[in-house]
């Protein structure tokens, strides 16, 4: 449903990404790790154009798009949850959360208030729907971004280190929503880009080894962890391990 | 020094005081209107710059203009400008000088705003541009309902003290000879051949204006601190 073609980034004369290949099936889970600074980000990023790529094509449901096309469209139906979260500070939980529908007119006041009460009911924040962001924890803040990338009602959500900035306590809490939003939607497909390589092993269908811009590996997460063939992988893989 | 006697010199006699009334109220209707012209301009400075950086160099001739706008205001005298549209642009034409206060001042003043508010939503952390877009909202959604709720907070302080240094600022104005408060003083100093008096007399009035002005900034900052939405 989602295809990456020979996409290639650079930034001024730094080649960041040097041709990706990706064809991605609806419902897949996609776990992405590779060494810091080898381009994950950016390609989560071109994946939903917040950077335009140099070339290349990003493909969904046989439709091409790029910042001139589409783009509104195309980004409601892939979301993108980030490291730092970047929840609205000026808004309550509660207009985090509604505000894209109801700006975009996908639903009404009502109907967005609703949505949002609902999500919040099933993440137990209920009782924080009037709270600013800086009066939650981490974990908390991260799931209300989920939420509000949820009531969007994507088909593909990217995750960029979304337990990256937590405390170790708090790591749990994400991971877990993140598993429930795929058993209530068995369809969702997700990229996730983290550095919790036990979270990646058991949780994701398909994990891609980034290296210097370009795919190394791609393959179940048993071949990937378990059968590393690249001795770049075995590497990084024995780094993390003995750490 | 007989300060009764000089306070009778300057203010009263012969309706002396009307000056400095005449001069209080043009200060004020230039300083005012000038920061509302400054607002206006420096708001569509801003978000022409602001729309340029973010949209692949679109609006490429508008940028530059506004670019070389700012620059040029910046760079010149605020007494040259004033004397360039009083006496070049407005030269042949009739026209209330107050206005062309208004006009100079405005004009000069909307190339501070602009960076004002270009410096304000640069304060605003990137990552929040990004959430708007990544929800699909457009550019001037996220501009109106994102980035200036929050840059607003430190925007209006900085507002509140161009319009201070407006105030200061209309005192060239008797360059083309506004009346404004520092021409009213030197009005009545010509005629009673005193400056010592009208000249702290105005100053005071100065002060008095720009201490107000200045409590009720802090105040709206520490409103705007404790205030979310
Ligand atoms: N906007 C930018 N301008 C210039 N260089 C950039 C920009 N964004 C990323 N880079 C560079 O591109 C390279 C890849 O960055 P990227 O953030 O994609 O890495 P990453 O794999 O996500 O790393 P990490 O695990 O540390 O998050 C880095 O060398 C980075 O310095
Ligand atoms: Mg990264």
């Amino acid at each position: 449903m989602l295809e990456v073609k020979d996409l290639k980034k650079s930034f001024g004369d730094r080649k960041v990404l040097k041709g990706i290949d990706l064809n991605i099936e609806k419902g897949e889970v996609i776990g992405i790790i590779g060494p810091s600074g080898c381009g994950k980000s950016t390609l989560l990023r071109c994946i939903n154009l917040l950077e335009e790529p140099t070339s290349g094509e990003i493909i969904y449901n046989g439709e091409k798009y790029d910042r001139n096309r589409n783009l509104s469209k195309y980004r409601r139906e892939v979301g993108m949850v980030f490291q730092q979260f970047n929840l609205f500070p000026h808004l309550t939980v509660l207009d985090n959360i509604t505000l894209a529908p109801i700006k975009l007119g996908i639903l009404t006041e009502d109907e967005a208030m609703k949505a949002a009460k609902r999500y919040l009911k099933k993440i137990d924040l209920a009782d924080k729907a009037n709270n600013y962001p800086d009066e939650l924890s981490g974990g908390q803040k991260q799931r209300v971004a989920i939420c509000r990338t949820l009531v969007m009602n994507p088909k593909v959500i990217l995750f960029d280190e979304p337990t990256s900035a937590l405390d170790p306590e708090m790591i749990g809490e994400v991971t877990k929503l993140m598993r429930d939003i795929k058993e209530v939607d068995f369809n969702m497909t997700m990229i996730i880009v983290s550095h919790e390589m036990k979270f990646i092993k058991d949780f994701c269908t398909r994990v891609i080894f980034l290296d210097e811009g370009k795919i190394v590996e791609d393959g179940t997460p048993k071949q990937i962890f378990d059968h590393p063939k690249d001795e770049r992988l075995q590497r990084f893989l024995s780094k993390i391990n003995t750490r | 020094m007989n300060i009764v006697g000089n306070f009778y010199q300057s203010v009263i006699y012969d309706g002396r005081w009307k000056f400095i009334l005449e001069g209080l109220k043009n200060t004020c209707l230039i300083a005012l209107g000038a920061v509302i012209l400054g607002v206006i301009i420096g708001s569509i400075i801003a978000l022409i710059r602001n729309y340029h950086d973010h949209h692949n160099n679109k609006l490429k001739v508008l940028n530059f203009l506004a670019k070389a706008y700012t620059d040029i205001i910046r760079g010149t005298p605020s007494t040259l400008q004033l004397m360039i549209i009083y006496y070049i642009i407005f030269g042949s034409v009739d026209v209330n000088i107050v206005i062309v206060g208004v006009l100079a001042f405005g004009i000069n003043s909307g190339a501070y705003v602009a960076e004002i508010i270009r410096a304000g939503v640069n304060s605003i952390d990137k990552g929040q541009m990004e959430a708007g877009y990544a929800l699909g909202l457009s550019y001037k959604q996220i501009i109106f309902s994102i980035i200036f709720p929050q840059a607003i907070k430190n925007v209006l302080p900085a507002l509140g003290n161009e319009f201070i240094t407006l105030v200061k600022e209309t005192s060239i104005g008797a360059y083309i000879g506004i009346v404004e408060l520092t021409k009213a003083s030197d009005i009545i100093a010509s005629r009673t051949y005193d400056y010592f008096f009208p000249l702290i007399l105005i100053a005071l009035i100065y002060l008095t204006i720009t201490f107000i002005l200045t409590k009720l900034i802090s105040r709206m900052e520490v409103r705007l601190n404790h205030a979310r939405s």
